[in-house]
């Protein structure tokens, strides 16, 4: 099972990699959000892969798996929520105010001024 | 702990100016000098064991493990300078109040003051070097701050740029000096270093440290070479200068050679080093002074000039020069301070400040003249005034002491500069006040009100007092800084006649002769220096920065071209060069953890995320079916979650899923359908490379980390173990966060309400007037509009679901202490429940019928967090432990009340405000650009088959 996990992990990192590299906004927020996936299945695979052992009390259970990455990866996707949901608003604010969802911003670029 | 509080108050005053400006100008100096005084009178409740001989310590460990701890001590030396610090930024206070204009920003300058008012006094009270250290850089920037402060002036933006660079350097190569020292003594505490000189000389690193420091040292304190940028500084408001630049800031290099005086003084390097820097800089400074116009101009260069003049009494090395430097250091600051106010004050009246303009001020502003004649000749060192006695005994100092062989070098450039210093306190008067009334002022001056001679008056009178009686009023204060800074018991003795033997008596006859001959051959001497070329200080200055600046910004430029691209790809690449390296550079074995075994059934599941990843690589072009296949990768990793003992994961996951796809939905909606294809074959190829580098690299990192057992024991044993007998809960995961790390999770939840209020922040920028308005305002939807936007079986269910919808959060919230569920997941929830009612009947139809306030959720989700962490206090516990019970009331059946409950409370609201906050951010943008609002809940009415009204929502 560990190496489908670890085939899964590179692959999204791979996709969400190639995605940001793409130029545009709307790709860039999609593969910052496959990032996050994979950087959240990874920290949560530091606790090791187990089935049947969820980390709540119970007289049957025979153990418990690491509760600890669980805990911060519940707070890390909770957080890439917001983090997405600024960077979506940042870049529908840079498409309105330029007409243009580039991400680039080079020196040809007509849309970068110097006015704030 | 009263000595923290010392230095700690003038930075918790900074806060208040910039509030109290609401209420007035009064209120806003009032506060600072109230701060100010209240840290005085704690000072002053010290003195009477300083004064004993006692040394008073605070001692608060901050991070013990890098040596750098918030330890205080105030001895005779620190008393003498926080006094000077604080006592005369009252004065300054009381004197800005009156000096800055209606059109100036009062609060902030406050701030700015009180900012550098606290780091002053940290620097005099820290015994500790890293954090003397801290407060010297804090003094350097907020100088910055306070030079810089008439913002629209180029010459304040530019001195106050100069000053940093010099200061700011200055201070670099002390931070190696002092922890060279630090290293030689193998402490980091000043009380600890003093009291190992032996060590400290016979080291071989003594000369590098010593020169480093004194670097530092000699920036501050503007000696030669490096005296240039005080005159540049002069571009601040009057204020800044008498404080900064005469009294306090520049006297904060002269403070650190007194204080390790000790355990660097004494050798020959130091003899030659400080002797011979001060005299250069006391007598070039002098000379320079006398040709100067401005009045600021003129006393910044007699301040280098006395600052000089210190220097070289504390490099002479012996214990009855520091002890002179002492009392020179106090007198100075008393005159320096009130000639700065009184130039100020006739910069003020006369709207100029150049000699060559005024003259004959005598009878226009006498009570002007007459503060500054008194401390003019204090500076000219005319008896009986406090200058003149300091100026004898350091005459008296320098006509025993040898330079290199010579008994002749020293006291004969030490009346050299002493004349100077007499010829240019004598033009000060002649040329300001002396003289015919004239007619062609800028202004017509006349004195000032009573607010703004006040504390000028106030230092003279000082000025005549330690003149007077000198052995009344200084010498218990001159003995104890002395005694501190030398390590030896000093009683000094000073008194006016010296007899006619003294040298000093006749060097000084010397200097006053001369320096009145001097005034009478000035306008001859101007026209020599005039004709004769000379370096400009500032040009060799900018011939050296500017190259400098040049090239860093090629450097940046180069880097940084914008192409975001092209910095990820770097980075990646970056990132992966040096992971492969690690990984060549260490020994490799295969893992020996056991590995699971693959089911059928989870491979499924592992191929649907697989083959939706590929997918969207493939079809990302077309956006929306790259939201449907991150629905399905979301969808995938919760159940993975599930598949691995999660359950809590499982749900956090599936619920931030369906909020971030809503949220994206939104934004696709202004946002281009598609993504053209506009990069090369080759680019993307390369784009793949560095893609497929970055996920093998992963892929073999997480199997390396999967297939071995834990490197050290883990610490979720203890977890574990403590869930339930310490946090009182037996969902292990839950009572980590709002327990074991409640701080983390604290912070976290105060990053998401911040998150959402960005969120907000932009929605207004974009709906403000300007290119994004109107282009919403001109929006024309590229996609055909539903023609029932608010389906009537839609909007029923959701009605009816949202009060189960609602329970169901309340009951996963309760729940959640224990089994899966707690205040994240309910929040999301409860705000996916509100969602879907926006979805269904429209935002502003919902939005009318609820009238919770997000701001208000957030904030209070956030407080209660802190209050309940707070609360911990009140029992004895440190911040964020919680506290549990069992509670028994009928009918119910006994249950348990944890305060971390509580906390979780605060969590729940915060994420739950956060969520709609965002969503309805992007929902406003819809209203703007011409979504209509229906009056009612659908827009079909079945029962009559029409379309029923809307209204514009803009």
């Amino acid at each position: 099972m560990e190496i489908l996990v670890a085939i899964a992990l590179g692959l999204l990192t791979s996709a969400g990699v190639y995605l940001i590299l793409r130029q545009r906004t709307f790709p860039l927020i999609v593969g910052l959000t496959l990032l996050s996936y994979a950087v959240n299945v990874f920290i949560f695979a530091a606790g090791r892969l187990v089935t049947g052992l969820p980390p709540i009390y119970d007289k049957a259970a025979a153990g418990y798996t690491d509760p600890l990455p669980q805990a911060l990866v519940l707070t890390a996707i909770v957080i890439s929520f917001g983090m997405t949901a600024v960077i979506v608003m940042m870049a529908l604010g840079a498409f309105l105010e330029t007409g243009d969802d580039r991400t680039d911003m080079t020196k040809t670029d007509p849309s970068e001024g110097d006015t704030p | 702990m009263s000595l923290a509080l010392i230095a700690a108050l003038p930075f918790l005053g900074a806060l208040l100016p910039g509030l109290m400006i609401r209420a007035g100008k009064n209120a806003c100096a009032g506060v600072s000098g109230f701060v100010t005084a209240l840290a005085l009178l704690l000072l002053g409740l010290n003195a009477p064991a300083v004064l004993r001989g006692e040394v008073v310590q605070t001692r608060i460990d901050w991070i013990p493990s890098l040596g750098l701890n918030a330890n205080f001590f105030l001895d005779g030396l620190g008393l003498l300078f926080a006094g000077l610090i604080l006592g005369i930024g009252l004065l300054i206070i009381l004197y800005a109040r009156f000096y800055l204009s209606k059109s100036d920003p009062m609060g902030e300058f406050y701030s700015y003051l009180m900012l550098f008012q606290g780091a002053m006094v940290g620097i005099v009270l820290s015994d500790n070097i890293l954090l003397l250290l801290v407060f010297w850089e804090l003094t350097s920037l907020s100088s910055f701050l306070l030079i810089g402060f008439w913002k629209h002036l180029p010459e304040g933006r530019q001195g106050a740029r100069m000053a940093l660079a010099v200061t700011g350097g200055g201070g670099l190569a002390m931070i190696a000096g002092m922890l060279i020292l630090g290293g030689i003594v193998g402490s980091y505490d000043l009380t600890v270093i003093l009291e190992n000189k032996d060590a400290i000389q016979s080291s071989d690193w003594y000369l590098p440290a010593l020169i480093l420091i004194l670097l530092g040292c000699f920036t501050k304190s503007a000696q030669f070479p490096f005296h240039f940028w005080l005159p540049h500084a002069m571009a601040a408001p009057t204020p800044v200068s008498a404080y900064l630049h005469s009294a306090t800031m520049v006297k904060a290099g002269l403070f650190l050679m007194a204080r390790l005086w000790p355990v660097l003084a004494g050798t020959d390097a130091w003899f030659y080093i400080v002797a011979t820097i001060g005299l250069v800089t006391m007598v070039m400074a002098a000379k320079i002074a006398l040709f100067k116009d401005d009045l600021k101009a003129l006393l910044a260069y007699s301040t280098v000039s006395h600052l000089g003049l210190i220097t070289m009494l504390l490099g002479f090395g012996t214990v009855e020069a520091a002890t002179v430097a002492m009392f020179h250091i106090l007198n100075h600051a008393t005159f320096k301070a009130s000639l700065f106010m009184s130039a100020g004050i006739i910069d003020h009246e006369a709207h100029t400040r150049d000699l060559k303009r005024l003259g004959g001020l005598r009878t226009l502003m006498p009570i002007t003249f007459a503060i500054s004649i008194v401390a003019a000749l204090s500076m000219a060192g005319i008896p009986p005034l406090n200058g003149f006695l300091s100026k004898e005994l350091m005459l008296e100092e320098a006509a025993h002491t040898v330079w290199g062989g010579s008994p002749w070098v020293l006291p004969a450039l030490a009346t050299i500069g002493a004349l100077l210093s007499v010829a240019y306190s004598f033009r000060f008067i002649a040329h300001t006040f002396l003289g015919p009334v004239r007619n062609d002022y800028p202004h017509t001056p006349h004195d000032p009100g009573f607010g703004l001679w006040a504390a000028p008056a106030f230092l003279v009178a000082l000025v005549i007092v330690i003149g007077l009686a000198p052995m009344g009023a200084a010498a218990w204060l001159v003995n104890a800084s002395a005694s501190a800074a030398t390590g030896e018991v000093v009683t000094v003795k000073i008194s006016h006649w010296h007899g006619l033997y003294a040298p000093a008596l006749w060097m000084s006859l010397a200097a006053i002769g001369g320096g009145l001959m001097l005034l009478g051959l000035h306008p001859r001497l101007m026209a020599l220096r005039d004709a004769t070329p000379r370096p400009d200080a500032k040009r060799i200055f900018d011939a050296i920065i500017e190259p400098m600046a040049a090239l860093s910004a090629r450097i940046t430029d180069a880097l940084h071209d914008g192409a975001l691209t092209r910095y990820v790809g770097i980075g990646t690449l970056a990132i992966a060069a040096v992971s492969y390296f690690a990984f060549e550079s260490g020994t490799h074995a295969a893992g020996t953890r056991a590995l699971m075994p693959i089911h059928p059934v989870p491979t499924l599941g592992w191929l649907a995320l697989v083959s939706a990843t590929i997918a969207i690589v493939i079809y990302h072009r077309n956006r929306l079916l790259t939201l449907v296949l991150v629905g399905i990768i979301g969808l995938m990793i919760s159940v993975g979650f599930a598949y691995f003992s999660a359950p809590d994961l499982a749900l956090t996951q599936i619920l931030v899923e369906v909020a971030t796809v809503i949220l994206m939905l939104l934004a696709l909606n202004f946002l281009p359908k598609t993504t053209p294809r506009e990069s090369t074959a080759a680019r993307r190829g390369f784009d793949i490379g560095v893609a497929a580098v970055a996920g093998v690299g992963i892929a073999a990192l997480s199997y390396a980390l999967m297939t071995r057992d834990f490197a050290f024991p883990t610490i979720a044993d203890y977890h574990i173990a403590n869930a339930k007998p310490e946090g009182g809960g037996t969902n292990i995961v839950n009572v980590i966060l709002v327990d074991f790390r409640g701080y983390d999770t604290f912070g976290e939840i105060t990053v998401l309400g911040i998150a959402a209020i960005v969120i907000f922040a932009l929605t207004e920028a974009l709906l403000r007037a300007g290119p994004a308005n109107d282009r919403l305002l001109a929006w024309r939807p590229d996609q055909r509009r539903a023609g029932d936007r608010h389906p009537m079986m839609l909007v029923v269910a959701t009605r009816l679901i949202l009060p189960i919808a609602l329970m169901v959060g309340v009951f996963i919230f309760l729940r959640g202490h224990n089994l899966p569920g707690g205040g994240f997941i309910a929040g999301l929830v409860v705000s996916i429940a509100l969602v879907m009612q926006y979805m269904a009947s429209g935002f502003a139809w919902t939005a009318a019928r609820q009238k919770i306030d997000y701001h208000a959720l957030i904030a209070s989700g956030v407080l209660i967090a802190a209050a309940t962490g707070i609360g911990a206090w009140f029992n004895g516990m440190p911040f964020m432990t919680s506290d549990y019970g069992y509670v028994h009331l009928w009918p119910l059946e006994e249950f348990e009340l944890a305060t971390a409950a509580l906390f979780d409370l605060g969590v729940f609201l915060t994420v739950l405000g956060a969520v709609m906050l965002s969503l309805a951010s992007l929902s406003r943008i819809g209203l703007r650009a011409g979504e209509t609002v229906n009056a009612q809940p659908f827009d079909i009415d079945p029962s009559e088959g029409r379309r029923l009204e809307t209204e514009e929502a803009r």
